[in-house]
């Protein structure tokens, strides 16, 4: 099964990197960009009989640190 | 007193934390690999050193905080050891857990590499207690991601148990309440970015971190 992990910065959290990213935007000229935030994309592949806990589990533990980031689970339909 | 100095893949900083414990206890630490799944029997100091362990891969200090020797320092230092972190050493204790908050990255973006000027807030802790309350140090930063973070409650609180040990005197890298370094509850655990072990010698930009280690190798022996 495979899986993506969605880790980003949780609300209030400054980001820096989106900030300058953001201002590289407006340099380029695209107008309208209101705000920016960057995060991380983890794909993982792993056994079907993997349990939400577990894959929870290994968010909490590892792949998200919880004092600054916020995770989203999302399975995709294997082929 | 036995001390230790864990190297994990891609520490840089362990001789010179190695350097500045023999210097100034007189005797050279026991150097421990992040693989030893545990740490030499009667330590009395545990130091975590600078780098770039793991290539900072996932997250500054992520993989060495999983990584098999960690379990027997957060151990120690449940039992009182004291632990010292510095710099990719603070990453890896925020990341293990030992000490609450997270480091990003710098404000400016950008590395710094150069000498700032700290202020000691507490001078009552185990590695502090050479220096005086509001005495301002100079010692080295060089980091990527050294910009303390957490939330508002936890910062009110390391504040009020007087658990933040040094703040940064100049704008550095975006730290909130420019927190250079703080102690865990119990006190025997410190983590902090600027690099101590790099000022113990005049002939070497400066001497003001001996004052840290000195503080721990005296506190320790009349323990």
């Amino acid at each position: 099964m495979k899986v993506r992990i969605h880790v980003s910065l949780k609300p209030g959290v400054l980001d820096p990197q989106g900030r300058a990213v953001h201002h590289a935007l407006e340099g380029l000229g695209f107008s309208g960009v209101e705000d920016v935030r960057i995060g991380r994309l983890i794909e993982l592949d792993v056994a079907d009989s993997t349990t939400d806990e577990a894959l929870d589990d290994m968010c909490r533990k590892l792949l998200a640190n919880m004092v600054i980031e916020n995770y989203r689970i999302e399975k995709l339909e294997t082929a | 007193m036995k001390a230790a100095v864990i190297t994990f893949p891609g520490s840089n900083c362990d001789r010179d934390m190695a350097v500045a414990i023999e210097q100034i206890s007189g005797k050279a630490p026991l150097r421990v690999w992040h693989g030893d799944a545990a740490l030499p029997d009667g330590l009395g100091f545990i130091a975590l050193p600078g780098g770039f362990s793991y290539g900072d891969y996932l997250r500054s200090g992520a993989m060495a905080a999983n990584s098999p020797i960690m379990k027997s320092v957060v151990e120690a230092a449940g039992k009182g050891v004291p632990v010292l972190g510095v710099c990719n050493g603070f990453q890896v204790l925020t990341e293990s857990g030992l000490l609450p908050g997270a480091l990003m990255r710098n404000a400016g973006q950008t590395f710094i590499c150069r000498t700032v000027a700290l202020r000691v807030e507490n001078s009552q802790s185990l590695f502090t207690s050479r220096y005086e309350k509001g005495q301002v140090i100079h010692i080295p930063v060089a980091h990527h991601d050294g910009n303390y973070f957490a939330d508002e409650a936890t910062l009110d609180r390391l504040e009020g148990d007087g658990r933040v040990a040094f703040r940064y005197a100049e704008a550095c890298n975006g730290s909130r309440r420019d927190i250079a370094g703080i102690l865990n509850a119990g006190g025997n655990v410190l983590g902090m970015m600027p690099h101590p072990e790099r000022a113990i010698e005049s002939d070497h930009g400066g001497s003001d971190g001996r004052a840290l280690f000195e503080s721990v190798f005296e506190n320790l022996s009349v323990a």
